[in-house]
């Protein structure tokens, strides 16, 4: 007989269960993909199976042997899909230059050559001679990389293996990332300025007036952030309704730059963010006793020190969690850059989308996206602890 | 503190409450008008009155297809995501679950986890599973982001309920799935409804996810928006702005009639 904790236990496990499989097919799994997305490499592996095997035994220091021009004259003869053998040429001379003629060249040779009949591979081409072809093709074999993580950090492996420098003309991902994290951040601020006010605001307020500000925070909140963002995208334009306006009082002559630029950006996004900001702290002012500022004046406190050592202390905890989510969002942001953004000041996430969408290059898209899984996720469990725990951040 | 600075603090507070309201709702009602505008540059000022952008949506293929397909794909991914998210904060609610709050915390992650990061792994991923360009595929990626938003929901509506509610039901003879039919259930549905609105209106506005996980055929209205104001922008987008905010408007009202209800069916009699 089962024991009516045990059954309740039961119970509640069979009601999250189908919930947790779903999650973890279709929210963990890809996730997971996509993470090892960016740790493996198989684009040379898979065309040249029978190579990747020989060429891991091979010591790297010996000549090139017979066994490994045997192994990549059997792989090349092997049909394969175009693109996938483009794509491992590719990779092949990303590790060493030469390797685009050198492999079409072979492989053609290869195909051409009577079944069962041994090439002679540096007759082919000389360079088969030369060990530094091979190690650049055993350095593109191994399954498990670091070359994406590297990467997206502006690194790379020279031909000694040592960790170096990617050139600055090639690759900008740290310019990438360090430009999300300000636009982040002024958002942020930006939010921040205009939130704390305007919830201090609509606290101190009673009835309809409190209403209107509240229902001004919400509407915008409600509508599809599709919507807000073609709102901003025909404002900002330079014949937009802003600029008209600004020319029509005399404040400008010359319609000022407002899209594809990051003024637009933060504009945009700061409309979007600023509820999440003003309703956290909203909330946590409304927990305060009414009664509290008037006995802090009773106590001889001028309004501007009630306001520093009463008022603002309790906002507190509601401003740190509304900025945690804001920069939260905005971190991995992409419609509305994407809309309203420079083409030349991307945030990360149009990179991804770039890299997914644009060339097909997942190992870069998984690296980039681990990074900012990564920040977020951490971001969201220092926010759980700080929404949990409000008092510990007051004091 | 004189009189005269606790007035000019005062005007301040009016003066910056009216810019920030300004500023939260102008944008907003600006697009409204320009959905009937007659000229075919999506700006103002406003030639004459016309609705020709709204019969435009209706009869251009591309678009009709596109409110269609947001209807379906917003109708199977609030069904997934109201039927998982409710029965995993039934569960959620007991005592007796090992490690509720991580698990909790682990369900709302997808509110939190950038849409672009989830749409690259799961774009690879259906790959693989051939779930790609399929309705089945974006209906499930849909109903991933909508379920945290039931789960919230439907937690709140449960934590209002009164638990002897439940005890004196079956304590008077009632089987659990005539407890769960008669009271539970009847109790939780504001909150059930609440969180169904919540997840249409979360599929209606996602866009990331179908950039990754849709075809061409799978075309949503957010999709096409998006796709619209990226390469020519018509007209015909702030007519389905339009009709998307008299569309949340209406949403929104249901919702506070909802809690309006529920807030007087728990209320002691």
């Amino acid at each position: 007989m089962m024991s009516s904790v045990t059954r309740a236990r039961l119970t509640a496990l069979g009601l999250i269960t189908p919930l947790m499989a779903f999650l973890l097919v279709f929210f963990v799994w890809p996730l997971a993909t996509m993470m090892m997305a960016s740790v493996t490499d198989g684009t040379v592996r898979g065309v040249l199976p029978q190579t990747a095997t020989v060429l891991a035994q091979w010591d790297g220091v010996s000549p090139p042997n017979a066994e490994m021009s045997a192994a990549l004259v059997t792989d090349l003869r092997m049909p394969v899909d175009s693109l996938a053998f483009g794509d491992a040429v590719r990779r092949l001379n990303s590790e060493l230059s030469g390797f685009r003629s050198l492999m079409s060249r072979t492989a053609s040779a290869a195909k051409g050559a009577t079944e069962g009949q041994a090439l002679d591979l540096v007759a082919i081409d000389p360079r088969w001679g030369d060990a530094k072809y091979w190690l650049a093709m055993k350095r593109a074999m191994p399954l498990y990389t670091d070359r994406y993580l590297l990467a997206a950090a502006d690194l790379e492996r020279d031909a000694s293996g040592d960790v170096a420098a990617l050139d600055a003309n090639t690759s900008a991902n740290r310019q990438i990332m360090l430009r999300t994290f300000l636009i982040a951040a002024s958002v942020t601020l930006l939010c921040a300025a205009i939130g704390l006010p305007y919830a201090l605001i609509a606290a101190a307020t009673k009835g309809w007036v409190r209403a209107i500000l509240l229902i001004a925070v919400l509407l915008p909140l409600w509508t599809s952030l599709l919507v807000r963002t073609a709102a901003w995208f025909i404002l900002l334009q330079n014949e937009g309704l802003i600029n008209d306006a600004l020319k029509t009082i005399g404040l400008i002559s010359e319609p000022l730059p407002l899209i594809f630029n990051r003024t637009g950006v933060i504009i945009a996004m700061t409309h979007v963010l600023l509820p999440f900001m003003v309703l956290p702290i909203y909330s946590g002012l409304l927990t305060i006793p009414e009664n509290l500022m008037p006995a802090a004046a009773s106590l001889g406190a001028s309004r501007l020190k009630a306001f520093r050592y009463v008022l603002l202390p309790l906002a507190l905890p509601g401003l740190m969690s509304g900025s945690l989510l804001v920069f939260m969002v905005a971190l991995g942001y992409y419609i509305t850059p994407a809309l309203v953004g420079g083409a030349n000041d991307q945030m990360i996430s149009s990179v991804i989308a770039f890299f997914a969408t644009g060339t097909a290059n997942w190992g870069m898209a998984g690296a980039l996206g681990l990074i900012l899984l990564v920040v977020t996720t951490v971001l969201y469990l220092v926010y759980g602890r700080l929404s949990r725990s409000p008092t510990m951040v007051a004091t | 503190m004189s009189g005269q600075t606790s007035q000019t603090l005062r005007t301040a507070q009016i003066v910056f409450g009216i810019a920030v309201v300004f500023f939260l709702l102008a944008p907003i009602v600006a697009i409204l008008p320009l959905a009937f505008n007659s000229s075919v540059f999506l700006n103002y000022p406003i030639e004459s009155f016309s609705s020709r952008w709204f019969s435009e949506l209706q009869s251009n293929a591309t678009w009709r297809r596109s409110i269609v397909n947001s209807l379906v794909i917003g109708g199977g991914a609030t069904l997934v995501a109201t039927v998982l998210g409710t029965l995993a904060a039934l569960g959620l609610r007991s005592s007796q679950l090992p490690f509720a709050s991580a698990i909790r915390t682990t369900f709302l992650m997808p509110m939190v986890v950038p849409a672009v990061v989830l749409g690259v792994g799961m774009q690879m991923l259906y790959g693989r599973l051939g779930l790609a360009n399929s309705y089945l595929g974006v209906i499930v990626a849909h109903a991933v982001l909508c379920i945290p938003f039931v789960l919230v929901s439907v937690s709140g509506s449960l934590n209002a309920m009164d638990p002897w509610l439940e005890r004196a039901a079956s304590s008077l003879g009632a089987s659990p799935t005539r407890v769960f039919r008669r009271v539970t259930m009847p109790i939780i549905m504001p909150g059930m409804l609440t969180g169904a609105v919540f997840a249409f209106a979360t599929s209606l506005d996602e866009v990331v996810l179908t950039l990754f996980v849709a075809g061409p055929n799978q075309r949503t209205l957010a999709r096409q928006m998006f796709a619209s104001i990226r390469e020519n922008i018509s007209p015909t987008v702030a007519a389905a702005a339009f009709l998307m905010i008299v569309g949340t408007l209406c949403i929104a009202g249901l919702v506070g009639f909802l809690r309006w209800r529920s807030q007087n069916a728990l209320k002691p009699a």
